[in-house]
């Protein structure tokens, strides 16, 4: 559900070698191009543009891996901020 | 030939109490001569004789894989260290050169400052040198735009790097030199050079009688991204060291290590492979004043009283 939100993202911060639109939301990030420094920086927008920060055990390849892992951890991590923002 | 290391019980101290108690041995020695600045120290005639007879065993080392011989400055082009992500990576271990530049006007401004006491560093302005932060980085910039060989190159490596991370740990100094050796070529080649010396840097370090362990590592990458680029480091098992206890048991100091870059620097500098893809780089690293400080601390402070056979190995006789 957030995989449109992250393609701007991923377009703007990932420094691809190809564009955005010839990926599919399973596309491999890094055989796509995706560094650890670009990593860093793709992290940090989305951290950004979703408030929220991700959890230690998120910082691999795994989590970085393709458009849909990073749609499923944002899923994941907004589902703990909505939960908390019901609660409070 | 095996050499068994040294007990020590106080390798149980508080790692604190531990740094300041093998520091002061040392010092006591006159091995080591405190600067008035944590991490910087002069070195007595000692310390840098096993420096340089561990230097030299490592060298010929190197040479049975007959590299290119070279040696750097510790202080590498400004704009080159832009090409690289240090500053991105390792923000609180730079060193960056500044100078005065201005004329009478600015200078009268600064001594003002001077003697006042006052901050007089914010009317310097940049050089155009950084210190060097790994003794691997001024050679890339020397390739840059090059295409290497079949087979690659293999470049042989020594000098002094800069890390600002003032410390009451004598094996963490801020200036310390380090002797590497250097691949770069197609990825299967970098990866045999670091794969050949995770085997043979152990080999040399045993027998000097450091029993050094292997272990997947990473680099103190900066801050919260850092935390993303060690995982990833980690995952892909691009660094081994070589760790010894030298003050801790429980944190052993990493006294060499050997680094799989990938493509960074090859893609940096834009250095071709024989074949036009871009090339990749290894290297294996001996930090010299590390190796010295666990070879005194496994063999006792007295060279004279270190085992005959590591005497033998390191030409100390």
């Amino acid at each position: 559900m957030y995989s449109e939100q992250i393609r701007p993202l991923v377009a703007q911060h990932a420094r691809l070698r190809m564009a955005v639109d010839e990926l599919t939301d399973e596309s491999d990030l890094y055989r796509a191009g995706l560094t650890s420094l670009s990593t860093v920086n793709l992290m940090l927008a989305l951290e950004e543009h979703f408030d929220v920060e991700f959890l230690d055990r998120m910082l691999g390849r795994q989590t970085f891996g393709s458009i849909r892992c990073l749609a499923e951890a944002i899923a994941e991590l907004r589902g703990a901020t909505d939960r908390d923002r019901i609660a409070g | 030939m095996c050499v068994q290391p040294a007990e020590h019980g106080d390798l149980a101290l508080p790692t604190g109490d531990a740094y300041r108690e093998y520091l002061g041995e040392l010092v006591a020695e006159g091995l080591l001569v405190p600067m008035g600045v944590r991490g910087v120290y002069g070195r007595g005639r000692d310390f840098e004789r096993v420096i340089v007879r561990f230097d030299e065993y490592v060298a010929r080392a190197s040479a049975e894989l007959a590299p290119e011989v070279l040696r750097f400055p510790p202080l590498f082009n400004r704009s080159d260290y832009r090409r690289i992500d240090h500053i991105h990576n390792f923000p609180d271990l730079m060193g960056s050169v500044h100078t005065f530049t201005g004329g009478e006007l600015e200078h009268r401004e600064m001594l003002g400052k001077f003697e006042r006491g006052e901050d007089w560093s914010r009317n310097l302005a940049p050089a155009e040198v950084m210190m060097t932060p790994a003794i691997c980085y001024p050679l890339y910039p020397t390739l840059a735009g090059g295409t290497l060989p079949e087979g690659g190159r293999r470049v042989d490596l020594q000098g002094f790097a800069f890390r600002h991370e003032p410390s009451d740990d004598p094996a963490r100094m801020q200036i310390f030199r380090m002797h590497e050796v250097v691949r770069l070529g197609l990825p299967g080649e970098a990866l045999e050079h670091r794969d050949y010396w995770l085997a043979r840097g152990g080999e040399l370090l045993r027998a000097v009688g450091l029993h050094a362990t292997p272990v997947v590592a990473n680099d103190p990458f900066f801050g919260r991204g850092g935390k993303v680029q060690k995982a990833m480091q980690r995952e892909q098992s691009l660094k081994y060291e070589f760790v010894v206890p030298i003050c801790s048991a429980e944190k052993p100091t990493a006294v060499g290590s050997c680094n799989y870059h990938l493509d960074h620097f090859g893609a940096a500098f834009d250095i071709r492979s024989h074949d036009g893809s871009t090339a990749h780089s290894a290297c294996v690293g001996f930090g010299l004043e590390r190796v010295a400080l666990a070879l005194f601390r496994a063999h006792g402070l007295a060279i004279g009283a270190w085992p005959r056979d590591v005497r033998h190995v390191l030409a100390l006789d």
